[in-house]
């Protein structure tokens, strides 16, 4: 992996302890796998309908492709004519090499502003880079205002899932940490999801009306005209972009379109692919500053953290792709029964298996490849037609094999290359039993090797 | 070397250089069609109100009640019959969260997904007044009404504050189930004025 450039990779909360450990802690959880099962069977149905909806989807899904390499081939134009644009237009764009150097920007420009506090709009770029850990370090508040970010973020837990953090909590899971942790939460409160709403609306409100600096991700930023997009549901990205005195938002380096138009595929695809609507309820588009309407002051921070290094790789480098849909962790077998927690990074599921390792670089992030049926469900549903299970094969390739198998490959090789030798394992094969013994009694111990006929096909050729 | 530099350095290092085809062969023009727009409204819970335009000013005092918020430029002859108190900018934050309602027209709304595009333009004023009050009335007349998301984009100035509204604020983060009405306005009406 390192073969590429020497390209620096990203820093952050991108790595966690061996899938194969982190899945089998939930794996017992039968309350998550409950849970899970639930919400992600009812978004593939969802979804589906939306997607049906649209006859010319594979041509969407073909134009968003084409749209992201595009932009991604010629990616520092498009850089320069977007931070051209939202500079002509009055805000200020700042450079974040990785996580580190972003959470000092974003620090800076909140002392700078004179706050102690700040109100979030749902990124996963800034959970990426741990800024809320940042920003608490140097004694500024960040609330999250989505509602499942709030439910993370007050049961000290982590987000599992791009779309919905929260995915893992069943509404009475949550109804018990709202009622711990929020002070005007009725104590008899029920776990009627419109209810949990209306709480987190009354308990937010306050902050909205106060805040005066908010920090924010982007959904994409149009280079031509120096456009940032955050496509919402809640309403709580609209206050936070409008409310406050001063933006700052953090957006990864791939996160761009070239031109105005080239919104209409991405603004079709990704409702429908995410939370399987035809639009979402609120998107929210603007361009620097507007004087009389929203924040006066905005600060844009692009962000590299491993995606140059990403990009580096030819084959892997369409993970860039990614609009953060999450369609391929609702449909994955994996996910659906593990969670996002046991990938360890913030991007779990499919994409997460392929865009984790190629930020930390895979000696980081060796058992991630692995977290995979290859059953090639999420290319199927992935709206920029990212080839996923090819790419795990590539990365698989990166990680150096454990010792047993590259045991048992020398010594199949041999076996293979003397006909001799080749006729005597097959006559011992016969022998074979079921369960190998250490150490590759790893291998069949979940999977019972097949039972050798009583008479090889060779032995029958001769004999017939 | 500053951080731009050097990030830049190295996508410059990292990217292939091509020019990559862009194959735009789905459908840019949809069909405009107001029972289309009103059934994709009423999906996501907004309540749909169908009119000829001489009806709106009834129809508007009807819907209009207590203290609203009536946007600068927004037509004067629609307001004609209203009872309710109309309040104007400037307002705080907090001023327009104590008050009942706002009514805005729009920029465009769209069929295919049951969308309404507000661009802070005449009649919608600044973004936070369709945002903070807990009840949003909004008036389309039938020329606001295209078809397709790519016909809505062709129609709108991307440098103007944009936004669309696709039904009352919504969450799905609670077992991804829809529940209307977080932090925008929990009601939304619209008036289909017809043609």
């Amino acid at each position: 992996m390192t073969t590429f450039l020497g390209m620096p990779h990203g820093t952050g909360n991108l790595a966690g302890g061996p899938f194969p450990r982190e899945a089998r802690k939930a794996l017992a959880d039968d309350q998550l796998r409950a849970n899970l099962g639930r919400a992600t069977a009812t978004i593939r149905a969802k979804r589906a309908v939306a997607v049906g909806e649209l006859p010319d989807w594979e041509e969407l899904r073909a134009g968003g492709a084409a749209l992201k390499d595009a932009t991604l081939a010629r990616l520092d134009e498009h850089l320069l004519r977007l931070e051209a644009a939202v500079t002509a237009a009055g805000g200020v764009v700042h450079w974040a090499r990785d996580a580190e150097e972003a959470n000092a920007v974003v620090t800076r420009l909140v002392q700078a502003a004179g706050a102690d506090e700040v109100v979030k709009v749902k990124s996963m770029v800034t959970q990426e880079i741990g800024l809320n850990e940042a920003l608490a370090a140097a004694g500024i508040a960040a609330w999250e205002t989505d509602l499942a970010e709030l439910i993370v973020q007050l049961g000290h837990d982590k987000p599992s899932h791009i779309l919905v953090p929260a995915i893992h909590k069943n509404r009475s899971e949550i109804r018990d940490i709202f009622v711990r942790e929020i002070p005007s939460a009725p104590r008899d409160l029920i776990d009627d999801p419109a209810l949990l709403a209306a709480l987190a609306r009354a308990h937010l409100r306050e902050k909205f009306l106060s805040a005066r600096v908010a920090v924010s991700g982007a959904n994409f930023a149009v280079a031509e005209t120096g456009t940032l997009c955050v496509v919402e549901s809640e309403g709580n990205g609209r206050m936070c972009l409008t409310l406050p005195e001063v933006l700052i938002t953090v957006m990864g380096i791939e996160k761009l379109v070239p031109t105005w138009q080239d919104l209409e595929v991405f603004l079709q695809t990704l409702p429908r692919s995410s939370t399987g609507e035809r639009m979402n309820p609120y998107t929210s588009m603007w361009t620097g500053v507007t004087p009389g309407d929203g924040p006066q002051e905005f600060h844009l921070v692009l962000l590299d953290n491993g995606r140059t290094a990403t990009l580096a790789d030819p084959d892997g480098r369409a993970a860039l792709r990614c609009i953060r849909c999450s369609a391929c962790l609702n449909v994955c077998p994996v996910y659906e029964r593990t969670g996002g927690h046991a990938y360890g990074s913030v991007y779990p599921g499919p994409i997460g298996a392929v865009l984790s390792p190629q930020l930390t670089g895979v000696e980081d992030n060796r058992t991630l490849p692995f977290a995979s049926t290859l059953c090639g469900a999420c290319y199927d549903v992935c709206p920029v037609a990212i080839d996923i299970p090819t790419m795990l094969v590539h990365l698989r390739q990166q990680v150096p094999p454990p010792a047993a198998e590259r045991l048992a490959m020398t010594a199949i090789a041999s076996v293979m290359r003397s006909p001799r030798r080749y006729r005597a394992a097959l006559w011992l094969g016969r022998f074979l039993p079921r369960r190998l013994p250490p150490p590759l009694s790893r291998w069949t111990r979940s999977r019972a090797l097949p039972q050798a006929p009583r008479q090889s096909f060779r032995a029958w050729w001769v004999r017939r | 070397m500053s951080a731009r530099d050097d990030v830049l350095a190295r996508v410059r290092a990292a990217q292939s250089g091509a020019v990559v085809e862009v194959p735009r062969d789905y459908r840019t023009a949809g069909s405009v069609d107001p029972e289309v727009l009103a059934e994709r409204l009423t999906d996501y819970r907004a309540v749909v109100h169908r009119c000829a335009e001489r009806e709106v000013p009834e129809l508007l005092r009807r819907l209009l009640t207590g203290r609203v918020v009536v946007p600068e430029g927004f037509p004067a002859h629609w307001l004609v019959s209203l009872t309710a108190e109309v309040l104007r900018d400037p307002l705080s934050p907090r001023e327009l969260d104590a008050v009942d309602g706002v009514v805005t027209t729009c920029a465009v709304a769209v069929c295919e997904t049951g969308t309404i595009v507000l661009d802070a333009g005449p009649g919608m004023g600044r973004r936070v007044l369709s945002l903070v009050p807990d009840r949003h009335v909004v008036v389309v007349l039938p020329g606001d009404v295209v078809g397709s998301v790519p016909e809505a984009l062709a129609r709108l100035e991307a440098t103007r504050p944009l936004t669309w509204i696709s039904g009352p604020s919504a969450t799905s983060d609670i077992e991804l189930q829809r529940v209307e009405g977080v932090h925008g306005p929990r009601a939304l009406e619209v008036v289909l004025v017809s043609a």
